[in-house]
C-alpha cells in the first residue's frame, strides 16, 4: 500500500523534473506551485466529499471569495474614496442593521399564529431594500467615479498579504455557514444545484460590484509575501549567492528564487492543512464522519447530530478552498473575476478528488498535482497532436487552422475521459481510502 | 393613450422576451426532468447536449446555405433542425449505451450518475469546442421581423412600438407543438404510460412486464430531441456560443426544481416562472411608470430591482424562495 503510494508520487515528481529539463525550470516551478494550490483545494473538497459525502459544486465561489479577501486585506486603502463615500457606506450599513433588528423584533413580538407575521416581514424587507438603495447606490456611483482608470474602488486595508490567507479561510467559512444553514437540509442532487447557484451568485457579485472589487477591470499589483526580482538582483547577499553557485544569468536566478519562496510557503500551508486533516480523520471525530457518510440513518440512531456535523464539515472544507483561492490570487498578483468559470474552478477540482481517491488526503493531493500538471501540459501536447493530424493538409487549409485553433480544448476532452475512465474502472481512485 | 403606450412598452421589453425565453427554458427543463424521472439523476451534461444539437443544426444550416437551399422568409435552420435532432438522439443513445448503462446495471447511487455526467460534460464541452470553435455563431437568416417597431407605431399611432421578431414566433410555435405532442405521448400512448409507471415505481413496472431498457431508450430519445430543439431555438433567437450552455444550466435546473423534479407540466411552468422573474426583476420600470403617472413626471432612479448583471443569479434566488416555501416544487411528486 505505502509502496504503491511512493511509486505514484515518484512518477509525478519525475514528470515535473522532465518539464524542468525540457521546458525550463521557471515553467516547472510555476506548474509545481499551482499544483500545490490545486492540491489544497482538492483537500478541501475531499474533506466534504470523502469524509462526509457532501456533493459541493460551489468550489468556485469559495475560491473567489478567498481571492477577494486578499484584495480587501492587502491592497492599499483608497483614501479619497473613503472620504467621499464613508458616510454613505456607514448609513447603508446602519440601515441594514436597523432593518435586520426590526425584522427580528417584529417576528419575535408577533405570535407564530399571527396573520400579520409574513406581510409585516415582507413590508419591512421592502422598506429596507428602498432605504439601503437610497443611501447605497449614489455612494457606489461616487466610489466608482474616483479615478476609474487606476482605482475606482475602496481599496483594501493595507495589511500584510500573508495575514489575508487565514482571513480568507474565515470569510469563506462564514459564507459556508450561511449557505450551509439554508441548503444542507436538501437532498444530494438539490445540494449540488444549490451550491452551483450560490457560486454563480458569488462570482456575479465579485464581477459586477465594482466599488468593492473593481469587477472586470481587475485588481493588479497585489503585494507579495516574497521579495521582488528587481530588488533581489541588487542585494549583495543574493549576488554573492549566485557567484557561489556559479550562475551567470542573475535575472533568471532571481525569478527562480522568487518562485522557490512561493513553493516553500505553499508547501508549508499544505503540510499544516494535511496534518490537521489526517489527525481529524484518525480521531473519533473522523470515525464519526465516516459512519455518517456510510450510513446516515444508523449514525443518527446512535445519537449523532448529523446535520450539525454536515454543517461543520461543509464550513471546514469551504474555508480550505477559500485559503487556496487567496493563495492563488497572491501568487498571480491579481484578481481577475472574469477568469472564474465553473469548469476550471469547480469541476476540475472534482476530477482531482475522484482521480486521487475520495476519502484519502494523500490521494486528493496526488490528484490535484496530476490533474493540474495535465491541464497545463496537455495544451502543448494537443498542439503537437493536431499538427501531426494536419501534417498532410496544406498549411493554409481551413480545416487545419480550425483544428489547430481547437487544440487547447483537448484539455476538456482529456479531463472528461479521465473522469469517465476512473469512475468506470477505478471508482476508488489511485490511492483508495483505507 | 398613456396606458396603451405603457403596455406596449411592457409587452415589447418584458412580456415578449420573457415568453420566448420561458419557452426555451421549458424545453431544456423538460429534458432534464424526463431523464430525472426515468434514470433518477441530475444530468449535468444536458446543457452540452443542447449545445451539441444546436451545433449540428448550425453546421447543417451552413451546408444548406452554401448549396443555395433556402426556405425564405423562414430561417434555413428549421430545415436543418431534423438533422440536428437525429444527431443529438444518436449521441444521447451512445452516451447511454457506452457510459450510463454500466451504472444502471450496477444499480449505482444517483450521485455516481451525477459525477459521471460531469465527466461527460467535460468531454462534450471539449468535443464541441474542437469541432465548431469557442466563438459566436449567428445563423439566423430569412426575414427578421414579423412586425417591426416602426410599422407597429405607424399602424397604431402609439409612441411605443412592439417589435415581433420571427424567431420569437417560431420559438413559441415549435414549443407549443413539441409540448403538446410530448404530453400526448406521455399520457395517451402505451409507451408513455409505461414510462410513467416505470418512473412511479420501478419494481412494480418490471413486474408488469415493462422492458426497462426500452423505457430508458425512449427517455433518451425524448431528452435528445428536446435538448436539440431547445438549444437551436435559444441560439436562433439570441446567439450560439458554446460557453452560454454552461451558464444556462442554472436557470434550466432552477426551472426543473421549481416545477417539481420529474414533473413535465411543472418543468414547463417552472421555465416560465424563471424567465418572467429574470426579465421583470432586471427590467428598469422607469419609463413604464412615467407613462402611468401624471404628465411630466418621472420616477427617480431606474426603478430596477436588480442590475441586469445579476440575470443568471435571479433564477437561483427564485429557486431558494420556492425551496423554502415548498421544498418539493410547485407541483410535488417524482413521477413523469
Amino acid at each position: 500500500m505505502t509502496k504503491h503510494v511512493t511509486i505514484v508520487y515518484c512518477i509525478t515528481a519525475i514528470a515535473l523534473l522532465a518539464v524542468g529539463l525540457f521546458q525550463g525550470w521557471s515553467i516547472a516551478l510555476n506548474i509545481f506551485n499551482l499544483c500545490i494550490i490545486s492540491a489544497i483545494t482538492a483537500l478541501g473538497v475531499n474533506i466534504q466529499w470523502g469524509y462526509a459525502g457532501l456533493f459541493n459544486v460551489g468550489v468556485m465561489g469559495f475560491t473567489a471569495l478567498g481571492a477577494l479577501t486578499v484584495v480587501l486585506v492587502s491592497m492599499p486603502k483608497v483614501q479619497q474614496a473613503w472620504l467621499v463615500a464613508g458616510n454613505g457606506l456607514a448609513l447603508s450599513f446602519l440601515s441594514l442593521i436597523a432593518i435586520v433588528f426590526f425584522i427580528i423584533l417584529v417576528r419575535s413580538l408577533l405570535p407564530l399564529t399571527s396573520r400579520f407575521r409574513l406581510p409585516a416581514t415582507i413590508a419591512l424587507l421592502v422598506i429596507g431594500y428602498l432605504l439601503i438603495g437610497h443611501f447605497f447606490l449614489p455612494t457606489t456611483k461616487k466610489i466608482e467615479s474616483i479615478n476609474p482608470i487606476l482605482s475606482g474602488y475602496l481599496g483594501g486595508m493595507g495589511l500584510p498579504v500573508l495575514l489575508s490567507w487565514p482571513i480568507a479561510g474565515m470569510v469563506a467559512g462564514l459564507a459556508a455557514w450561511l449557505i450551509g444553514k439554508v441548503s444542507l437540509g436538501l437532498r444530494a442532487d438539490y445540494l449540488a444545484i444549490a451550491t452551483l447557484g450560490i457560486s454563480d451568485i458569488i462570482i456575479a457579485i465579485v464581477k459586477y460590484e465594482e466599488w468593492l472589487s473593481r469587477g472586470v477591470r481587475n485588481v493588479t499589483g497585489i503585494p507579495r509575501p516574497v521579495p521582488y526580482e528587481v530588488n533581489l538582483v541588487d542585494l549583495s547577499w543574493f549576488i554573492s549567492l549566485t557567484h557561489f553557485l556559479g550562475i551567470i544569468d542573475i535575472n533568471n536566478a532571481a525569478s527562480l528564487f522568487v518562485k522557490l519562496c512561493y513553493s516553500i510557503l505553499f508547501v508549508t500551508v499544505l503540510a499544516i492543512i494535511l496534518w490537521f486533516s489526517e489527525m481529524a480523520l484518525k480521531s473519533p471525530w473522523g470515525r464519526m464522519m465516516r459512519a455518517i457518510r456510510d450510513n446516515r440513518d444508523a449514525a443518527e440512531a446512535m445519537g449523532k447530530d448529523v446535520n450539525a456535523r454536515y454543517l461543520q464539515v461543509f464550513i471546514l472544507g469551504c474555508a480550505i478552498c477559500g485559503v487556496a483561492g487567496a493563495m492563488l490570487a497572491t501568487f498571480e498578483g491579481q484578481l481577475t473575476p472574469a477568469s472564474y468559470i465553473p469548469l476550471r474552478f469547480t469541476f476540475l477540482i472534482w476530477v482531482m478528488v475522484i482521480l486521487g481517491g475520495s476519502g484519502n488526503n494523500w490521494g486528493a493531493i496526488l490528484g490535484g498535482v496530476i490533474i493540474w500538471f495535465l491541464w497545463v501540459e496537455v495544451e502543448p501536447m494537443g498542439n503537437w497532436f493536431m499538427s501531426i493530424i494536419t501534417i498532410n493538409l496544406s498549411k493554409n487549409s481551413a480545416i487545419a487552422t480550425h483544428l489547430i485553433a481547437g487544440a487547447s480544448y483537448t484539455r476538456y476532452l482529456l479531463m472528461g475521459i479521465i473522469l469517465l475512465l476512473v469512475m468506470r474502472f477505478a471508482p476508488k481512485g489511485i490511492i483508495p481510502a483505507r | 393613450m398613456e396606458i396603451a403606450n405603457a403596455f406596449a412598452l411592457l409587452t415589447n421589453f418584458v412580456i415578449l422576451p420573457a415568453i420566448t425565453y420561458g419557452a426555451q427554458l421549458s424545453l431544456g427543463a423538460l429534458g432534464v426532468t424526463i431523464v430525472f424521472g426515468i434514470l433518477r439523476f441530475a444530468n449535468f451534461s444536458h446543457g452540452e447536449l443542447m449545445s451539441f444539437g444546436a451545433m449540428v443544426t448550425i453546421l447543417t444550416t451552413h451546408l444548406l446555405q452554401t448549396k443555395g437551399v433556402s426556405i425564405s422568409p423562414m430561417p434555413t435552420a428549421l430545415l436543418a433542425l431534423p438533422a440536428g435532432i437525429l444527431a443529438t438522439i444518436v449521441i444521447a443513445l451512445l452516451e447511454d449505451q457506452i457510459i450510463f448503462r454500466f451504472y444502471r446495471k450496477n444499480r449505482s447511487t444517483p450521485i455516481t450518475f451525477t459525477i459521471v455526467s460531469v465527466g461527460l460534460m467535460f468531454f462534450m464541452a471539449g468535443l464541441i469546442r474542437i469541432i465548431i470553435g469557442p466563438n459566436e455563431h449567428n445563423f439566423a437568416d430569412g426575414a427578421r421581423f414579423l412586425i417591426s417597431f416602426r410599422d407597429f407605431k405607424a399602424i397604431t399611432g402609439l409612441d411605443q412600438g412592439i417589435a415581433i421578431r420571427q424567431t420569437q414566433l417560431i420559438t413559441l410555435l415549435v414549443t407549443l407543438i413539441v409540448v403538446i405532442s410530448l404530453f400526448w405521448f406521455i399520457y395517451k400512448t402505451r409507451w408513455g404510460k409505461a414510462m410513467r409507471a416505470y418512473s412511479d415505481n420501478e419494481d412494480l413496472a418490471l413486474l408488469s412486464g415493462i422492458n426497462p431498457e426500452r423505457v430508458v431508450l425512449i427517455a433518451w430519445i425524448i431528452a435528445g430531441t428536446l435538448a436539440c430543439i431547445a438549444g437551436t431555438l435559444y441560439s436562433l433567437d439570441k446567439i450560439y456560443k458554446p460557453f452560454i450552455f454552461m451558464q444556462i444550466m442554472l436557470p434550466v435546473f432552477a426551472a426543473t426544481i421549481i416545477g417539481g423534479i420529474g414533473q413535465p407540466l411543472g418543468a414547463v411552468f417552472g421555465g416560465f416562472v424563471v424567465a418572467f422573474s429574470e426579465v421583470t426583476v432586471t427590467y428598469s420600470f422607469k419609463k413604464f411608470l412615467a407613462y402611468l403617472g401624471p404628465t411630466n413626471w418621472e420616477p427617480e432612479g431606474l426603478v430596477q430591482l436588480l442590475s441586469t448583471d445579476y440575470k443568471y443569479a435571479v433564477s437561483f434566488l427564485v429557486l431558494i424562495l420556492v425551496l423554502l416555501v415548498r421544498p418539493t416544487g410547485l407541483i410535488p411528486g417524482k413521477t413523469i
